[in-house]
């Protein structure tokens, strides 16, 4: 599966997915500036991205670990999501998602 | 400022691999004093994740952050560590005696022939709101323009307060204000909070009562002259902005880490880490020693056994520099009679 990211200067990346890693993972694996400081724990609100439309549907909703964790994450809106709580898989082949501004 | 403290070591940071450093350096008789930005020991541990699980600490096959850190103070307790929080070290300079003076924001100086670095990721500080020009309104002082904390409350009062957020910090605050302020709105990005959820009553009777405004909504620009805060355009849920007029703008979105003054401590960093040999774990500077997630060398793997592994290397090589004219002696704590005195166990 591919994954669609653009980083925070705006540049478009193309990453190869990993069936049951998480979006964060890949993200930072492909070198991507995301500080996820709690290593996928949901536990920092660090590796906010924003979900294309289209794509956020398709997405198991928010736990509501996650919800409670976005209010520590900056600049929310409605297609917000912790990367870390969104696991690859071929369901997700072409997702896009954009980094958050820290 | 008060007095130099002088000591053995001067470790900055006292999350588990600071304060499993103590125990190391203490069992060859080195006295520790600690600088942390936090107000409690434990780091990351007891700040990101104190209620969750580790699995991969040896000998405890489930231990939380903050039963790690318990057991590490319990640990190090014979070694008296005497520790510095909510300071920031600031600056690192060497004397003309060969040995280092760390100096922390608040004022204090440690003289030590050794310094630690300890500092995981850096220094846990208020996540910044991406508004363009937040930097101007954040040097108006106390009780004006952008702040992170509430210093002086005092310095609130007859003013108009805006808060975000939907955390304790945001929720206590606004509780703690409404009563001195001229005007006091909340803004959070949903009709729903992680606070307390007794808070999150309070703060609903406080609405009913007409004391505060809530509104779902996110800042998304700052508006002022000259550094000094006039308003904000807030937006809600519908995308529709307005002008809301402040004169002070508390966001309260928690803590991230950044690295902070280590950089410009003079130490050569390899993308913010710094560089150390695997028999020492110290930096290009001798007398200066990173262990810990803020190391890199061939290999490393950002594990707090790790972080522990180096820790007690780190403390024989220390030695060396703290006592030149002394012969280390490597004991067993199972077997040394005077280690176990050392840990009040004989």
């Amino acid at each position: 599966m591919k994954i669609i990211a653009i980083d925070r200067q705006g540049q478009e990346h193309t990453l190869e997915g990993r069936d049951g890693w998480s979006v964060m993972e890949i993200l930072r694996d492909g070198g991507l500036d995301i500080a996820a400081e709690c290593g996928g724990a949901c536990a920092c609100a660090t590796c906010h991205v924003y979900v294309d439309n289209g794509w956020i549907e398709k997405l198991p909703p928010r736990s509501d670990a996650e919800t409670d964790m976005l209010d520590m994450a900056l600049a929310v809106e409605s297609n917000s999501r912790l990367s870390c709580q969104i696991v690859c898989s071929e369901a997700l082949d072409g997702i896009k998602v954009t980094v958050a501004p820290e | 400022m008060s007095a130099p403290i002088e000591t053995d070591v001067a470790i900055i940071g006292a999350g588990p691999i600071g304060l499993f450093a103590v125990f190391e350096l203490g069992l060859l008789d080195l006295k520790c004093h600690l600088v942390d930005i936090l107000d409690r020991p434990g780091g990351q541990c007891t700040e990101l994740y104190p209620e969750k699980p580790i699995y991969d600490i040896p000998g405890l096959p489930i231990v939380t952050g903050q039963e790690l850190t318990n057991r590490l103070l319990e640990q190090v307790k014979p070694f008296d560590p005497q520790f510095h929080f909510t300071e920031m070290a600031m600056a690192l300079e060497k004397l003309g005696d060969g040995r280092w003076k760390l100096t922390s924001d608040a004022g204090t100086q440690l003289i030590a022939p050794v310094v630690v670095i300890a500092a995981g990721a850096g220094s846990f500080v208020p996540k910044r709101p991406p508004l363009a020009g937040i930097e101007q309104y954040e040097r108006a002082g106390d009780g004006s323009g952008v702040n992170y904390a509430v210093r002086k409350m005092e310095t609130f009062r007859g003013k108009n307060i805006l808060i975000a957020g939907g955390g304790d910090s945001a929720l206590d605050w606004t509780i703690n204000l409404a009563p001195l302020a001229k005007s006091l709105t909340l803004v959070h990005h949903r009709d729903g909070f992680r606070a307390a959820q007794h808070s999150v009553n309070k703060m609903r009777e406080l609405e009913a009562a007409g004391k505060i405004k809530f509104h779902v909504a996110s800042v998304k620009a700052l508006h002022g002259e000259s550094g000094k805060l006039a308003g904000v355009t807030l937006s809600g849920p519908d995308k529709q902005e307005w002008h809301h007029e402040t004169d002070v703008f508390l966001p309260f979105f928690g803590l991230t880490i950044k690295l902070g003054p280590i950089a410009e401590f003079g130490i050569n960093l390899h993308e913010n880490l710094i560089p150390v040999d695997t028999a020492r774990y110290e930096s290009p500077t001798p007398g200066i020693f990173a262990i810990g997630d803020i190391n890199t060398y061939p290999g490393k793997l950002k594990l707090i056994l790790s972080g522990f592994h180096e820790a007690a290397l780190m403390a024989q090589a220390a030695f060396h520099i703290a006592r030149p004219n002394e012969k280390l002696r490597f004991q067993y704590t199972t077997s040394s009679s005077s280690l176990q005195k050392k840990l009040g166990v004989a």
